[in-house]
């Protein structure tokens, strides 16, 4: 299959190593994986920050870019649900009908990387192997925008040798949350810290999520205060072998 | 009447380590048992679907259900007043109280009450509003307010309670065990229930077809001031109706179990007009809008008004859970409040709450009348912005919004980004930014842009 990759701009810019990973599990499978040279934001920031008139011009350029592509995966539940469930809506109000009808094309071909993998192709063991105790962060937009459910469960348990460890209030936000991490940042520590705390207790090496966004606050805090639980992104651990 | 920001407020609140511990406990409980009820129901989600349509349904028809109700009131023997705002509000129970001479009225835990500052407005024609409601009577005796739209006093635990006490309405109390002080507050209370002439109600649900008002309630205090004096005003948001008696049945089933996670509440009262022999003689009941119809006027933040303040959403919020209520500076805290309060005074006053998220959606998905608040709270962002956005922060998401408008200028935004962080990488991470970026780093670490971007190495291989 032919699968366009959305890197997203964070995932570009900061943790390149989740693109390539991404990269490394789909082409071990057997797909062929393009990246859209013209890509660089969804607008998520913008639109969950008030900046509607920015965002819409954001997921004006991403449906250009992406409009002609059978499937696009990316290594984010948020950007993911941010196309999803925030264009048809951000189209809508903006009166525009144009993009209205292409987004309604284009967002049911937009996954998340464990969505794809699971729910669209089927796929629950990837070859991966990672003899490490993971504690997998549900993201907050992975449960309840994305619905992504079990599907990076059932890929951390046929993983070889890696043992899932559960942690308490696993589904809990982390206090990232965008712009809230820097207008709220006092309350976005106080959420980070317990769960840092949560973690640690857990005796995970490692703190795995979907998304790029929420990995940068865990791995911010467990790096602060020098733990030893370390932070990848899923696609990192899928492509280990 | 602008309200304290959030983040100034919540920063005051989360340096009480006790407050934190406190809710965390409380919250905590009412959760697990909120999911062990809801999950008995099978048909839950259709209950919320039947909750939330009768809702907008009653929202879509105001004007018809509060004449229906007004109508079905005054033919039952009660007096309908309508109250345009909080002043308009309490110049009628003041009339009221005053008419009858008396100095004291006795009160039930209401929000709408609250919300119009009611007791002051008593306090203030020399009337007493004695506070009946456990937890509001520790808050009023303490001179402290409302930090959770159920238990008002969720900040407080049992032993400063019990200190509390023993200064005021039960010297020489020693015990904290819940059940002595309820009896204390039983002793203290019982007098002054039997003396009293007039009582003043808030209510759950008014049904316009019957001109019936119903209140739900736990410790049977309600039941009181509703029935014990010969006079009863009520004091009713007009968003609070519902159609038909028969939806009362979709109401009372959603709100205890959402609320204090029972099955059923223990003191359901309800009451029409007035019954001669039986109850108070004289019913006032006034409608209050207080900003409601301004909330209705927008297609997107009228959901709001669906709210039956069940208080699930303050239970399963982790902003909540850490700043407690009284940073939301309003009687309707944590995520319900962070919707309903700039709608009701106007975004202009109370521009900071709606970023008083982190967008988590724990609190659309407990609802019992499925309000979407991740998705109010990103509209009332956006008026935000359009009103009171700092212009540096303008500054900054307009630039970025431009860089990421072309593939070029992002390159070139990502190049300029590794360059000026360089003095600020130590070990492959950042420990200190200047500027507003310093209220992340003054937590956090932060992981700096790579060596080689994802392009980069895609255009590489």
């Amino acid at each position: 299959m032919r699968i366009a990759l959305f890197v997203t701009c964070i995932g570009d810019t900061v943790f390149p190593e989740a693109g390539r990973a991404t990269v490394r599990v789909l082409e071990r499978l057997g797909h062929e994986v393009v990246f859209p040279a013209e890509q660089t934001c969804c607008g998520q920031m913008h639109v969950n920050s008030g900046y509607r008139s920015d965002g819409l011009e954001l997921a004006r350029r991403f449906v250009s870019v992406f409009g002609e592509y059978d499937v696009v995966v990316s290594p984010s539940s948020s950007c993911v649900g941010n196309v999803r469930e925030l264009y048809p809506r951000l189209a809508r109000e903006a009166g525009d009908t144009q993009l209205t009808q292409a987004v309604a094309l284009l967002a049911p071909r937009v996954f998340e990387l464990s969505e794809l993998l699971v729910n669209h192709l089927g796929l629950t063991d990837v070859g991966a192997w990672f003899p490490h105790r993971v504690a997998y962060h549900p993201t907050c937009h992975s449960l309840r925008v994305t619905h992504v459910g079990d599907a990076p469960l059932a890929l951390l348990r046929n993983v070889r040798e890696l043992e899932l460890v559960p942690f308490a209030r696993s589904t809990e936000c982390c206090g990232f949350g965008g712009t809230f991490a820097i207008k709220n940042a006092d309350t976005s520590t106080a959420m980070l810290s317990d769960k840092c705390d949560e973690l640690e207790a857990s005796g995970a090496e490692v703190c795995t999520a979907l998304d790029a966004s929420c990995l940068l606050q865990l791995g911010g805090g467990l790096g602060r205060r020098g733990s030893r639980v370390r932070t990848m992104h899923l696609a990192e651990i899928l492509a280990a072998e | 009447m602008t309200i304290e920001s959030f983040p100034k407020a919540a920063k005051r609140e989360l340096v009480d380590v006790q407050l934190r511990t406190n809710l965390r406990a409380a919250t905590d409980t009412i959760q697990a048992k909120r999911a062990r009820v809801v999950g008995e129901l099978p048909d839950w989600e259709a209950l919320r679907d039947a909750g939330s349509a009768i809702k907008a349904d009653v929202l879509a028809h105001l004007d018809d259900y509060l004449v229906q109700f007004e109508s079905a009131v005054t033919a039952a023997g009660g007096h309908v007043h309508w109250a345009a705002d909080a002043a308009e509000a309490n110049a009628v129970v003041v009339e009221v109280a005053r008419a009858h001479g008396v100095s004291e009225v006795v009160k039930m835990k209401s929000l709408t009450t609250d919300e119009i500052h009611l007791n002051a407005a008593l306090e203030e024609a020399g009337i007493h509003a004695l506070e009946t409601d456990f937890a509001e009577l520790i808050l009023q005796l303490d001179g402290d307010w409302s930090s959770h739209i159920l238990v008002p006093a969720i900040h407080r635990n049992r032993r400063e309670i019990r200190d509390l006490f023993a200064r005021t309405i039960a010297r020489g109390i020693t015990s904290d065990e819940p059940r002595d002080l309820a009896e204390a507050s039983r002793i203290y209370l019982r007098e002054r229930f039997l003396n009293a002439k007039v009582g003043v109600s808030g209510a759950n649900f008014g049904v316009a077809e019957t001109g019936t008002i119903c209140i739900v309630e736990s410790e049977g205090n309600g039941r009181m001031c509703t029935t014990l004096p010969e006079v009863l005003v009520t004091v009713i948001g007009i968003e609070k109706l519902v159609p038909r008696f028969a939806d009362l049945e979709v109401f009372l089933q959603l709100l205890p179990r959402s609320s204090t996670g029972e099955r059923m509440n223990p003191y359901t009262s309800l009451w029409t007009g007035v019954t001669p022999g039986d109850g108070p003689q004289e019913l006032h009941v006034v409608l209050l809008d207080n900003g409601r119809t301004r909330v209705l006027r927008d297609d997107v933040g009228r959901q709001a008004l669906h709210c039956i303040r069940c208080s699930a959403c303050l239970n399963v919020c982790p902003v909540y859970s850490r700043t407690g209520g009284h940073a939301y500076g309003s009687v309707y805290p944590g995520p319900i409040g962070a919707i309903l309060t700039p709608q009701l005074i106007g975004i202009e006053n109370a521009a900071s709450l709606p970023f008083a998220s982190s967008l988590c959606g724990a609190c659309y998905e407990v609802c019992p009348v499925k309000i979407d608040i991740p998705t109010v709270l990103l509209h009332l962002r956006g008026q935000a912005v359009a009103v009171k956005a700092p212009a540096p922060e303008r500054l900054v998401m307009r630039t970025v919004a431009w860089v990421f408008g072309g593939r070029r200028r992002f390159m070139l935004g990502q190049r300029l980004a590794r360059l000026t962080q360089r003095p600020f990488v130590r070990g492959g991470r950042i420990r200190r930014l200047p500027g507003p970026l310093h209220a992340w780093t003054s937590s956090r670490d932060l992981k700096p842009v790579a060596p080689q971007t994802f392009r980069d190495w895609w255009r590489s291989r």
